[in-house]
This record gives C-alpha cells, structure tokens and sequence, in this order.
C-alpha cells in the first residue's frame, strides 16, 4: 500500500484519530491542570489561564476534555470491538451452520432486541457492581445484537456462494469458512456498521453518564462533561459544546477512514484497477 | 434496393475510470457500417465483448452503461435518428424498433400479468387501444405456438417456462406491429430442446408479418438457420460481412473461418470400458422438502476415461455430480469409487476421499473466492492436502499455472482481474492441485465463447492423458459429448434415459427423448431448421 494513494479525506480522518489518542495516552503529560482540580471560579470564558474556561464546578475545561478522551475512546472502542467480536462470531456461526443452532441463537438475538437496549442497559447495570469492565461487557453485549443482524444477513449470503461450498467440499473446517471465505467478502458493509456503532457506542456512553451509571465522577468522559454542563448553555455558556464539538470531530474522523477502508475493501482487485 | 436501417460508419465510446489515473476514452465499437432491406434478417455475430448487442442498441439510440454513440449514423428509413432528442426518440422506441433482451426471465415485472406487459408499449404509443392490441397479442401467441393462447396473457411470469417467456417477449415485440426487431441472443439461455421451438417460432412469426430484424448471437450455427446476412464482429471492428451462405461455405477471413470449424477436437472411444473407478448403483435422492430429483440412477465410468452427462436442465444431471461430491447426500443406493463405498454425506468422508474427487464449476466467477489471489486459490489445496508451504508452495502453484497455460505472471492477480476464459483455467488448476483421480466438470464451458471453450476442452483432454484422470462431463451440448466422451448418460427429469459406450448412445436405434434431443443440436447447415420441422411434421402426421 502507497501512502499518496490515501486520499485527502482519510488523511484528516487519520490525523483527527492521532490527535485523540495521543492526548489519551499523554494527558498526564499535557493537560495543563488535574483532572478533577478546581482551578478557578465556575464557567470562566475561554482565553486567559484556561484555554477553553472552566466548567460548572470551576475545573479546567482543557484538561478535562485530553482527560476525557482517555474514557471515552478507550471505553467507546472497547465496546465496540468487543460487541462486533461477539456479534460477528455468533452471526457468521449461525449462518454457516444453520438449523437448529441458527434458530436458537437468532431467536435470542430477537428476545434481547425486544427489549429497549437503554433500559435494558439501566436494569443490568443497576444490579451489577460499578466497574469500568462490567460498563464495557454491557454495552458491547447490548449492541452486538444489531451487529448479529447485519452480520448473520450478510454472511448468509455470501455462505450460498459456490466458492464456500468448494472450501466445503475440500474438507474446510467452520473456522476458516467463516474467517477466510466468507469474512473478506463481508468487510464492507461490516466495516461501515463499525463506523457507526462507534459513534453510537460514544453516546451511549455519554447517554449512560448522564445518567449516573456511566463513568463516575470525578473522572472526566466527554458525554458526562456535556451533561454537567449542560445547564450554562441556558445562560450563554458554551461549556457544553467544546466536549459535544469533540465527540462530533471525533465521530466524523473515524467514519472518514471507514469509508477510505471502505472503498479498497470493496474493490475486488486488492485496491487497483477500476473497481 | 430501399434500406429499412442503414449504419453509417458507427462509433460507440465509453469512458473508464480507473482509481488514481486520469478517466480513459474506450472505443467499443469502431467504424461499423451495414444496410438492412425490409423484411430481412441480419445477423451480427461475435465473442463477448465483440460489441454485437452495442450496436443492436444503437439502433435504439440506446448506449448501455456509459456507452455514448460519438460518431456515424442511424439512419431508420432515411432519417438519422441519432440527433431526434429524448422524446423524438420515445416515438421510435417500443413502437417502431423493439427489443427482445437475451434473460426473458429478468427482463418481465414479475409483478404484473404477461398480457399487460406484452401490449403495454403498444397502447402507450396510441397505436391501438386496449381491445385491439389484445387481439393483436392473441393472434401473436398463436403464431408464436403458445399453449392455450386465450388464457396465456392471464399468467404470471413465474408460471410459465423459460421458452414460453421468451416467445412471449417477442410477442411484446411484434405487438406494436414494429418495422425492425433487435433480438439479442433470445435463445442462448434456453435448452436446445427449448431452443428450437423457440426459433422456428421467431424465425415463422417473422415471415409471417414481415418484419426486418437484427439477430445478435455468438452461436453461427443458429443464426444460419435465420439470417439473410451475417456480420462477423471482433473487438468492436467488423471482420466480414456478407450473406450467409458465403460466411458459412466460403469465409474468407481467418477469424470467421476459426468460428465455423470450432469443434475440431475429436477423440476414439477407448476400446476398453472395464477398470471401473466409479460406480453408481441405484441412487436416488431428494431435496430437503422431500422432492425426488433422481430415481433410481446407475452408471459406471472406467479409470481414465471420461463418461459425458447430458440432458436438459432440470434433468438431475448435476444434481447427480452433487450426489457423487456428497454434497446433497443419496436416500437409496451406493456410491462406490475405487472400490470403497462412500457415505451419502460429505461431512463424514475423509480428508483423502474428498481429495481424489474434485468439481469445477460451470461459473468460474462464483467458484472462487473473489478476495483471494491465484496463488491463495491454487495453494489453498496444496496447504491443505499436502502441507505444502512458502518456496515449495510457490514453486508447485507456479508448475501448475504452466500446466494450465498460464504462466507464473498471474500468480498475484484477483479473479476480477482474469478473463472468463482464464477463470476457468484456474478453477481447473485448483482441481489439479488436490492430485484428484476424477474430476466432475459441470458444465465448465457453456459460458464461455466458442474459441475460448474450445481451449478449456483441449486442456482438459491434455490433462487426461497427462495425469491419468477420469472426468464426469456434464454437458448440454451433444457436440462436445461427440468430441470427448468414452461413455454417454442421457438424462431426463431424473431418470436415466440411456447410457453405454458413446458409439452406442449415438447410434440409433434411439429412444424418443435422445432422438429429440439430437435432433435438436443446431448444425451449421443453411435449412437445418426447416428439415428438422419438416421431420416433426411428418412424425407428428404418423401418429
């Protein structure tokens, strides 16, 4: 792979996603305050000391957003892999085996999604301990049911296909149908779901925080920043909107690498020629 | 002499555009010109990719896919109808010229009755109103020899036959009395059974209102059986251009003279017919939903040796190679290779019986993985079966690419980056490289060209004498049985019509089905048609 043939959107893409992770790896290093140090008064315009102002209990916003991102993409991307982990590997088994396995995995997958995943979420969450692994596991449990779906159409699809019945009639094993047959021609439209569900994964974070369940105060995320911010907005305020502003950049970024991976997954001549 | 249609020097472009290079001009169709009288049929004939149906369009004024007509002329009884504009070409379109497209099956709403659809251009155009252009429709299903004609625009598509469809498509085409017809290969899907019916019913149905029309296929010895004029095309150039009988009898390029003597191959039926190495003894299967798609089926085929499986489609015949892979397992009777009886079921064979028995597909294109290399394809069994990895991998794919034609340059290509042709061929070295001792070839060059088949043939033959392999062949087409066969199994509706040495099945006395479907092997013989006909005619008077 050349790097001038990334194109100029995914190369923004790629940069915004460096920028993100690089404060979550260093903030120790380069976030100007604490993460939960009350360093001013309350709600202080940007500019001056503080760069972005202060929050609602006079914390430096700055610091908390490099903080923050720490959370919220490590949790964020932790669900999601996990949750297309899961999703893809009990959708493609159910696909590639079929009958009874099909049925009772598939039926699950109903029962779960008939349940609104928000309250669902709430319930589980309330009776487990608060523990950052068992938030991840939730969500990533919660969403791989809409991954199953997607998951189980495309591989069913695919798995008709005579190229997976000659691995079949070779004596393949499930294992590399599933990873080496059916997998490669299904990234596209898996690789675009992942795009989204980590958007959506940040908001359901965000959604759970505000909440009181997400992540836990005093520790910074971007969704409960907005959350406890929310109420300057009613006073001219912009608190709120600098970490808002910082899970949409962050969402748009990692959706314009997915649609750059996008286009050299889809094309069937490893990435050259007309596709 | 006063030309219905008459293409002056037609240039058909298309632009390309490759990822990270500039868009490319390609020229599809170069410098083609042709004259067609009233009432005549002309043929343009070609490989795929030879621009034959994109200069049937052009006669719509219709680029397909991107194609733009750039230069030349269309002139439709005088007029050019190239500069007419979107609605003074619709005047034309459905109403003047109409189209007969190749999949009848994909070209119906199969939401709407066929009468509808059949009188539907007709009635827009305001050539007829409703009640008139039904008549017109039955009178045209009587001439076209559909079953019950007076109930047939009541159906559905999905309730009539492949053949049915496509006559009833040129009964949509005929319906608004049009002066030129474009047939685009209207009877390369169908079943040469099928096929003849249908062509006796368009070759009658034009005759009979005499209308002018433009035959596109790749199959000389149909068009012979319909044209005036044939057009041999290549690339997008024209090669020859003359009547039929010359093109047939006296061609004068090499090109055309390649096409009307394709099938060259020919092989003696070995002698010996013992040695069995598969044996299929009384099998019969059915689908999961309970339906039987074979009765009690038994054949042989000796070491070495090729045993060719014909009939129809739906005739069980590649649900027979299915039954012998394991992969839709028999409910009665046993399978024996080599001796050893195999179980129904391909999950319960070993690693080594599912190695000696190999299958190539009749679609290269779905065979393969598309996000696999050839060398990812090819190595796969190499891996699996032998172990074979890194330089002693490369090394043998590269040996079997050159067994297969094709040399080590392809190695890192992807299947979309191959030719059907070369696909073929490397469905075939992946066969190869499980060291098979049977191979099952369904099918493996009904989709391809006839030169480009020819090749495949040829190679296969190679391979056998090569490598010892014995091949179940199932065909639909009674020319290759003839070239390659030792034994032949005729099939139909499941059953097991005939079967024996090739000089037997071939030979009469025959049974009515393998009489039927001999007879219905175009030949590249101006008049076949009409003797056949004449011959069913008299068989039909007989009885």
């Amino acid at each position: 792979m050349r790097l001038r043939s990334i194109p100029l959107s995914a190369w923004i893409g790629i940069l915004g996603i460096a920028i993100a992770i690089f404060a979550a790896i260093f903030a120790d290093f380069i976030a100007p305050y604490g993460e939960g140090e009350i360093v001013g008064d309350i709600w202080l315009p940007m500019g001056g000391d503080f760069l972005l102002g202060t929050d609602n209990l006079g914390r430096d916003l700055l610091s908390r957003l490099i903080f923050g991102a720490r959370t919220t993409i490590s949790v964020a991307l932790a669900a999601s892999i996990l949750c297309f982990s899961l999703g893809m590997i009990l959708s493609f088994t159910a696909a590639v085996t079929g009958g009874v396995v099909d049925q009772v995995l598939s039926r699950l997958n109903d029962l779960m999604m008939s349940v609104p995943a928000l309250i669902l979420a709430l319930v589980i969450l309330a009776v487990l301990p608060q523990n950052i692994f068992i938030l991840i596991t939730v969500m990533a449990v919660i969403d791989s049911t809409r991954v199953y779906r997607l998951g189980r159409a495309v591989a069913l699809d695919v798995a008709v296909m005579e190229f997976v019945e000659a691995a079949k009639l070779r004596g393949e094993g499930k294992i590399w149908i599933i990873f080496r047959e059916i997998l490669p021609n299904t990234l596209s439209p898996l690789l675009a779901e992942f795009g989204l569900r980590f958007a959506f994964s940040i908001l359901f974070l965000s959604t759970l925080s505000f909440l009181g369940l997400g992540i836990q105060p005093p520790a910074a995320d971007w969704g409960g920043m907005v959350k406890d911010n929310k109420d300057g907005i009613i006073f001219g305020i912009s608190a709120a909107l600098v970490p808002g502003g910082a899970i949409a950049a962050l969402a748009v970024c990692v959706n314009l690498v997915v649609d750059w991976l996008l286009k050299r997954t889809s094309s069937l001549k490893g990435g050259r020629g007309d596709a | 002499m006063h030309n219905l249609l008459s293409v002056k020097n037609l240039k058909i472009e298309a632009t390309s555009y490759p990822p990270g290079a500039p868009p490319r001009r390609v020229t599809l169709v170069d410098n083609v010109s042709f004259d067609l009288a009233k009432g005549k049929v002309l043929g343009l004939i070609g490989e795929s990719g030879a621009g034959k149906s994109t200069i049937g369009l052009s006669a719509l004024a219709y680029g397909r896919g991107g194609a733009e007509i750039t230069g030349g002329q269309v002139l439709l009884d005088g007029t050019d109808i190239l500069p007419l504009g979107k609605s003074g070409i619709r005047k034309i379109r459905g109403a003047r010229v109409c189209y007969v497209a190749q999949s009848a099956a994909a070209a119906f709403n199969p939401a709407h009755k066929l009468g509808n659809q059949v009188i539907e251009a007709t009635v827009m155009h305001g050539l007829m109103s409703r009640e008139e252009a039904r008549k017109r429709a039955l009178y045209l299903f009587q001439v076209l020899g559909l079953p019950n004609p007076e109930t047939f625009g009541d159906r559905f598509p999905h309730q009539v036959s492949g053949g049915q469809l496509q006559r009833a498509m040129t009964a949509m085409a005929l319906c608004s009395n049009p002066e030129l017809i474009i047939f685009d290969e209207p009877t390369t899907a169908l079943d040469v059974t099928t096929q003849i019916d249908v062509l006796a019913a368009i070759k009658h149905a034009i005759e009979a209102t005499g209308t002018a029309a433009l035959y596109i296929t790749h199959d000389l010895a149909v068009v012979a059986q319909i044209s005036d004029d044939i057009m041999v095309l290549r690339h997008g150039k024209m090669v020859e251009y003359g009547a039929v009988q010359q093109i047939i009898e006296a061609p004068r390029e090499d090109y055309t003279r390649a096409l009307v003597n394709v099938r060259q191959t020919a092989r003696e039926e070995a002698p010996d017919q013992t040695n069995t190495l598969l044996k299929v003894e009384h099998v019969s299967a059915q689908y999961s939903n309970g339906f039987k798609v074979l009765h009690d089926v038994s054949l042989h085929l000796p070491k070495g040796q090729t045993l060719a499986i014909v009939g129809e489609s739906g005739s069980g015949k590649s649900t027979l190679a299915r039954v012998v892979t394991g992969l839709l397992p028999h409910t009665e009777g046993r399978v024996v290779f080599d001796g050893k009886e195999m179980t129904p079921s391909l999950n319960k064979r070993s690693r080594d019986d599912l190695r000696r028995i190999q299958l190539i597909y009749q679609m290269a294109d779905t065979a393969m993985n598309p996000r696999q290399t050839v060398r990812d394809i090819i190595g796969r069994p190499l891996t699996f079966y032998d172990g074979l990895r890194g330089a002693a991998k490369t090394a043998r794919v590269k040996e079997l690419l050159d067994q297969i034609e094709m040399g080590s340059g392809f190695v890192d290509r992807y299947p979309a980056e191959l030719s059907g042709g070369q696909k073929q061929r490397v469905a075939i070295a992946r066969a190869l490289a499980a060291k098979p001792e049977l191979i099952l070839c369904d099918e493996p060059t009904s989709a391809l060209d006839p030169l480009v088949a020819e090749g495949i043939l040829k190679l296969l033959l190679r391979l056998q004498e090569e490598e010892q392999l014995s091949y179940v062949f199932i065909t639909h087409d009674i020319g290759i049985v003839r070239a390659i066969a030792d034994s032949v199994a005729v099939m139909h509706r499941g059953n097991l019509v005939r079967f024996g040495p090739k000089s037997k099945v071939l030979a009469p006395p025959f049974d009515d089905y393998t009489d039927l479907l001999l007879k219905s092997v175009p030949e590249m013989e101006i008049g076949w048609l009409e003797k056949v006909l004449a011959t069913r005619k008299m068989a039909s008077a007989d009885n």
